[in-house]
């Protein structure tokens, strides 16, 4: 199919709705520098909260499985980050940012492979007893994620730990008159990274394409000879530590961190995976990118209603749409 | 006497409290293709899902090619040569047509690996899955669909092809590729068991043919003898043709 093709069949609509949102409020701010500022501030959350959403949309539609308990490998990547970090102080104290990236990186990936690791034993002991009953599932996964609290309460302690932004990573650029912080920007760039290289995976590799069809129609993909179980442990391994590089990511947003921030970060994942259409990458990204707006513009504009706000978003789409905004073919 | 590839002993099967099987026997000759016959609700479905490990016979046994195959998983099943169309069709609606092909042929990681005098021949078979092969398979009507599902089970040399009612809701000359893709598949040494509700189609591709109603085979033989015997027909499958 050529590019040309795909892009006449992709449904638009609800990648309109990120600019519509945006130019609807533009009159409400009045400054174009502080819309920019709220925008940029809006994309950067929206796409860490993709990265954390995307591999739970995958778990959900792959194999049905509600894990309420994703929140803990956030806090988990979180934790390890201020460890990694913590631990290369020349590096973060520079103000290069390439001798920042070289700390960062390393955070990330450690972050990512613990989390992993973890993710494998929440699949083995939490998650498989359970599979294809959600009431079970929504009940032994939130038990995990408050164990998993609990642990890192023993090994970091109960406080709120800082996990400062190095150094060339903090500060502003000016976008004419506005000031966009230097963070956001590398929090846009990671997310449009790992959003290409989901998208690639999902569509270029055969893994991704039984991914797909997987979450269409499992049975199918089995009765085709393929062992759906061993590709949903991959996937969710591989979703706890995109969640785990998320949490660095908003760690470093938030520039400290506690063992609840799991908890609290998954509401706003449940709305962006509601929004965007269960079990659909896609949908996370637009889901994610319209939580992370709507956050900040009710922040500024409406304070009293930034936690309303994305709840009414979300009844809103799913009036219009009421499978999200991908629903998937089952 | 021909060699059975599949048998079914005695197989019963529960789904949940109803008790949907009640000790089939079938026997699928090596090279045949054989009809599963019967009214709506007589079993057929249910006994082509237990095959494939779908639902898992509570009692009695399956065996495929000598090997006992009643407790192996589907991808273990599948993994033994049976493709299997199921009644829905079972096609990915969100991926494209090439894309469905692709993922039925398990030795294959990239288009360009796979068999392209296969693909050719599929493409003789049936020319939607060639015109259509860039589109979403979702797009494609049901006729259409029902072709994708059938060339998808055939895209790799399997030496068991297991389809249920893959006329059903197809044009005449539609039906007619079918007709001629099964009998090439045959003659290329292939097994079929196919379920079926229209006798018209049955007797034209059948050697064997098996009769189930409420969850048991009833008869069991050859389809010239049943296609021949109109009193038999109408006391087994309700009708006179």
């Amino acid at each position: 199919m050529t590019i040309q093709t795909k892009l006449q069949e992709l449904d638009w609509k609800p990648v309109a709705l990120v600019p519509v949102l945006a130019l609807l409020v533009l009159p409400l701010i009045g400054s174009p520098s502080t819309w920019l500022t709220l925008t940029v501030a809006g994309l950067a959350m929206g796409m860490i909260i993709f990265i954390i959403a995307s591999g739970l949309t995958l778990v959900f539609g792959l194999m049905d499985v509600l894990n309420f308990g994703h929140g803990v490998f956030i806090a988990l990547g979180a934790f390890v980050a201020t460890s990694v970090l913590g631990s290369m102080g020349d590096y973060t104290s520079s103000s290069s940012l390439w001798m920042n990236m070289l700390a960062v990186l390393p955070a990330m990936i450690v972050a990512m492979l613990v989390a992993g690791a973890v993710g494998l034993a929440f699949e083995r002991f939490i998650v498989r007893p359970v599979y294809g009953n959600h009431l079970k599932q929504i009940l032994i996964t939130m038990g995990g994620m408050i164990i998993g609290e609990e642990l890192i309460k023993v090994i970091w302690g109960p406080l709120q730990i800082p996990l400062p932004l190095p150094e060339g990573m903090r500060g502003t650029v000016l976008l004419g008159d506005a000031a966009v912080e230097k963070y956001r920007l590398i929090a846009v760039v990671v997310g449009l990274l790992v959003f290409a290289l989901l998208i690639w995976t999902l569509t270029r590799t055969k893994i991704g394409l039984l991914i797909r069809a997987g979450v269409q129609d499992r049975e199918m993909v089995e009765s085709l000879g393929y062992r759906i179980k061993r590709l949903f442990i991959g996937v969710f391994m591989i979703g706890s530590a995109l969640a785990g590089l998320g949490g660095v990511m908003w760690g470093l947003y938030q520039q400290n961190v506690i063992p609840q921030m799991g908890s609290q970060v998954n509401v706003l994942i449940f709305i962006v995976l509601i929004i965007g259409g269960l079990g659909s990458t896609g949908g996370a990204l637009i889901g994610a990118l319209l939580v992370g707006l709507m956050a900040n513009y009710t922040g500024f504009l409406f304070p009293k209603l930034a936690l309303f706000s994305n709840i009414a978003l979300m009844m809103a789409i799913l009036l219009w749409r009421p499978q999200g905004v991908y629903a998937l073919n089952k | 006497m021909s060699e059975n590839l599949l048998e079914l002993r005695g197989v019963h099967t529960h789904i949940g409290a109803y008790h949907i099987l009640h000790g089939v026997d079938l026997t699928v000759p090596k090279g045949q293709l054989t009809m599963l016959l019967g009214r709506n609700g007589a079993g057929k479905t249910t006994t082509l899902r237990t095959i494939m490990g779908l639902w898992q016979a509570s009692q009695g046994s399956i065996q495929f090619a000598g090997q006992d195959i009643s407790r192996s998983s589907t991808p273990e099943i599948a993994q033994r040569s049976i493709a299997y169309v199921p009644e829905s069709m079972g096609i990915f609606a969100d991926l494209t047509v090439k894309e469905n092909m692709l993922l039925a042929a398990r030795s294959a990681k990239r288009l360009a690996q796979l068999d392209e005098q296969r693909l050719q021949w599929i493409f003789s078979l049936f020319p939607a899955v060639e015109k259509f092969w860039n589109h979403p398979a979702g797009k494609l009507s049901g006729g259409q669909k029902q072709m994708l599902a059938v060339s998808r089970a055939i895209v790799e040399p399997r030496e068991l092809l297991i389809i249920d009612e893959p006329s059903k809701g197809l044009a005449p000359v539609i039906i007619n590729n079918m007709i001629v893709a099964f009998a090439q598949l045959k003659a290329s040494g292939v097994t079929i068991l196919l379920v079926e509700q229209n006798f018209n189609f049955a007797k034209r591709l059948g050697d064997s043919v098996a009769v189930m109603d409420n969850g048991r085979v009833v008869h069991s033989g050859s389809m010239q003898a049943l296609a021949d015997d109109e009193a038999l027909q109408s006391s087994l499958l309700g009708l006179a043709l």
